[in-house]
């Protein structure tokens, strides 16, 4: 085989049209699903993600993403089903029975957290690989899903209306709902969020209860990851929760601008992994977080003030 | 060659202390890597047993490699995960094994087809730009290390799909088997990897035999190491670059996701066993083999599951073992140390009872009447028997019946352990109020706890402290362990005397 065939095939022919403006108009109903999909995912992730990157739980988010998938495999052989309820109380449950080992490795054995960790995740996602190669073909989810999700299979669904207003895709509306809950959440609750994550001692004074805050978070965590594994499958969810959070701490060091900055990331992200990802035939979860990993290396190197050549120019 | 390199362990051997086992494992290693191939073509068994005497008898070609780059991958995990365990680094692992991927895909594309010496190549590539960049952000920015480790894990990890993605749309690609390097095949290991594989066993086996010592005070005690004039950051490059090496060849075999169990879950057992670290590589690498084979020979007996996986199960499986049940750190054992000393903390508090008892009727007569013990500890007749009971099983005190009431009696070393217990507490209260200036009603709670796990050296230097002291802060006797001792070694141990001569009195 010639090699620099290879190269020309490896990327496809640019046309504008297709790429840029058929989206827009004459394919707008597949494509504006993916396209909101993919911001909601992003949004949803990165809202939250902002606080979980700050009070050093990124890595819990890799590991609960992980270990969902046997929850969701046995859910499934236990349910029969592929409904949102049992899914969604299979992955919650085994998101709790995750943090729920590490505390257990951690604190009855001279484990430490960091190895805890990797014990517990890789334990239980190699029990969801297995069970997955076992039943697949029942389960209906591949080690594709997995590995890069399908965020595409939404313009499969069928459209749900929604109180006669509008219709759309039922996993489209469940994340939209799952990012809006969050958002609001973390509006409503700002200020006891702020506080237990950036001075646990001065929340325990003034009568707050860190522990109720980390659990919350916690729990909301699991709901976001759980939602969105479908989407962006097991690991590309750890891009969407702390590349948003980390790119934006780069901009800004005040904390309302930096969520504003999450969620145009989350924007930006979603529209060019959906263009790219039509223009190279790539799964649009890998596009998305290719480009939100683009945008924080822009922002590392040029980012006023904390980037590479400003430090370099200084 | 093989001289050289075999004088160089010996030699190394007799420093880390641990020559024989190293050096059994190593020629067994070596002696299998060697085995003489023997060929047979009957592939259709189906029956499990068979299927199982066909794995172990290593017939097939197939079975042989894959079990030897199980193996040799246990080995270098066990040797490398160790490292990274105790140097707390265990998702360091994990974003490596994550990072490699777009250096696989590049290195397909590049050398135009599956050749493990590209892939091998691109990998080791993108494993250290990976590290690299971990390490850059942790210095220009404010973003913490887990973030950073994610950010590369993440990002690098997407990039890769994207490239994988694209591949599998090229006309060559459909059957490229990249797919493999995501879940692993050991069966699918080609003999070219599995020497490989052997090759970086082996040169994770001389380095760490070579440099033991480096490698050990720079895991645990950094500044140390640059006190001595090591090259610290030197030693943590080597360490990072033979982890890249393991990572990037067990790819194949395990798959990238599940990498990092293979190097932390093995180690993390070991770490549980024992406190040595030579021990602890030994073991590891052992439970690696283990796993290995383990997970290779159940992803033989069913043919489309990963292997990956299934070694990551076996070595979580050894791990639960060591969890519960290591002699020393198991949570069974901690369990029943935990237990045994809640009952010794009971029969203390018997014996002291006992003792007060005797007090207040001022050491007059031998035994103590078990009614009178029950309204000292405040409970009933039959929950006291039942405490005497304990101590009886221990062998310190005798139950009588004298004129129909029952009568406990200490035997010497009962008594000796109830006045030990007293005056634990006593000095301790006596130290509060006159060292720490407590007040005389604030001291008896914590004394009540402290009486239990006073040692002997702690007890001397309270009494010298304290001027050998008479007196509790409530003017009670303190009994004082010498006299005692002296008075029981004259009469003889069991000579049964009418009580025993209190001193200071």
């Amino acid at each position: 085989m010639d090699t620099m065939s290879t190269w020309s095939q490896l990327i496809p022919e640019f046309s504008f049209q297709q790429v840029f403006v058929e989206p827009w108009t004459e394919f707008l109903d597949p494509f504006i699903w993916i396209f909101l999909m993919g911001f909601f995912v992003t949004a949803a992730c990165g809202f939250l993600g902002t606080f979980i990157v700050w009070r050093r739980m990124a890595l819990v988010g890799d590991a609960i993403s992980h270990s969902v998938l046997p929850g969701l495999v046995i859910a499934f052989l236990v349910s029969q089903s592929r409904d949102t309820l049992p899914m969604f109380l299979g992955a919650v449950g085994a998101g709790i029975l995750t943090t729920a080992l590490i505390e257990v490795i951690h604190q009855k054995s001279r484990i430490k957290t960091d190895a805890a960790l990797g014990i517990v995740f890789t334990t239980l996602f190699a029990i969801g690989v297995v069970l997955v190669s076992l039943y697949g073909e029942n389960v209906d989810l591949d080690t594709d899903c997995v590995l890069y999700g399908e965020l595409e299979h939404v313009t499969l669904e069928p459209l749900s209306s929604v109180l006669g207003l509008f219709a759309a895709p039922g996993s489209v509306l469940r994340m939209g709902i799952v990012a809006l809950l969050v958002v609001g959440l973390v509006v409503l609750f700002y200020r006891p969020l702020v506080v237990s994550s950036f001075d646990p001692g001065l929340a325990r004074s003034i009568g707050m209860s860190p522990a109720v805050m980390h659990h919350a978070l916690m729990s909301l965590l699991a709901i976001v990851v759980v939602s969105s594994f479908e989407a962006v499958g097991a690991v590309l969810v750890i891009a969407m929760l702390i590349f948003p959070g980390t790119t934006a701490s780069l901009l800004s060091d005040r904390l309302p601008v930096i969520l504003g900055i999450t969620l145009v990331i989350a924007l930006l992200g979603a529209l060019l992994g959906m263009h790219f990802a039509l223009w190279l035939d790539i799964s649009t979860a890998g596009a998305i977080s290719t480009v939100i990993f683009g945008l924080f290396l822009l922002a590392w190197v040029f980012a006023p003030r904390r980037g590479l050549i400003w430090r370099a120019l200084r | 060659m093989k001289l050289g390199f075999g004088y160089g362990v010996s030699h190394q051997l007799t420093r880390v202390k641990s020559p024989r086992y190293l050096l059994v494992l190593l020629s067994i290693l070596f002696f299998s890597a060697t085995a003489e191939a023997a060929r047979i073509s009957d592939l259709e068994e189906t029956n499990v047993w068979e299927q199982m005497f066909r794995f172990f008898s290593m017939r097939d070609d197939v079975v042989r490699t894959a079990l030897l780059g199980s193996v040799f991958l246990g080995v270098s995990c066990g040797l490398l995960g160790s490292f990274i365990v105790v140097r707390k680094l265990s998702l360091f692992g994990d974003t490596l094994s994550h990072a490699v991927l777009p250096g696989v895909a590049i290195g397909y594309l590049v050398a135009g087809q599956k050749d493990p010496f590209a892939i091998f190549f691109g990998a080791t590539l993108a494993g250290i730009l990976g590290t690299v960049m971990v390490n850059l952000i942790k210095k220009t920015t404010h973003i913490k290390e887990d973030s950073s480790l994610g950010m590369v894990l993440a990002g690098f990890y997407g990039v890769g799909i994207v490239l994988m993605n694209r591949i599998q749309k090229l006309p060559t690609g459909t059957q490229s088997g990249l797919d493999k390097f995501l879940f692993g095949q050991a069966a699918a290991l080609s003999a070219t990897e599995v020497w490989m594989i052997a090759g970086v066993a082996a040169a994770s086996i001389v380095l760490v035999l070579l440099f033991y010592r480096q490698f050990l005070v720079g895991s645990f005690d950094i500044g140390f190491a640059r006190s001595l004039g090591l090259p610290a950051g030197l030693f943590h490059y080597l360490l990072m670059m033979l982890l890249a090496f393991t990572v990037v060849v067990s790819l194949q075999a395990v798959g990238a996701v599940l990498v990092s169990a293979m190097l932390v879950i093995p180690a993390a057992s070991a770490y549980l066993l024992t406190d040595r670290m030579h021990r602890m590589l030994i073991i590891a690498s052992g439970f690696g083999i283990f796993s290995g084979v383990l997970g290779a020979f159940f992803s033989f007996l069913g043919n489309s599951l990963p292997t990956g996986p299934l070694m990551v199960l076996a070595s979580s499986a050894v791990f639960t073992l060591s969890f519960f049940f290591s002699p020393k750190h198991g949570l069974v054992s901690r369990w029943r140390k935990r237990r045994s000393g809640q009952i010794r903390i009971e029969n203390e508090n018997t014996l002291k009872a006992i003792y007060q008892v005797r007090e207040s009727y001022g050491f007059a007569g031998e035994g103590v009447k078990v009614k009178d013990l029950a309204i000292r500890m405040n409970e009933t007749s039959d929950e006291t028997l039942r405490r005497l009971q304990k101590l009886r099983a221990v062998g310190v005190c005798d139950l009588k019946e004298i004129e129909g009431k029952p009568f406990a009696f200490l035997n010497p070393e009962g008594w000796l352990r109830a006045c030990a217990v007293v005056r634990n507490h006593r000095l301790w209260e006596l130290y509060l109020t006159n060292q720490a200036e407590y007040e005389p009603d604030h001291v008896h709670d914590d004394a009540e706890i402290i009486e239990h796990v006073l040692g002997e050296e702690t007890v001397r230097r309270l009494e010298r402290l304290l001027d050998y002291p008479v007196e509790d802060p409530h003017g009670k006797l303190i009994p004082s362990l010498a006299d005692l001792q002296r008075s029981l070694t004259q009469g003889g141990l069991d000579e049964k005397t009418t009580g025993y001569r209190m001193p200071n009195r």
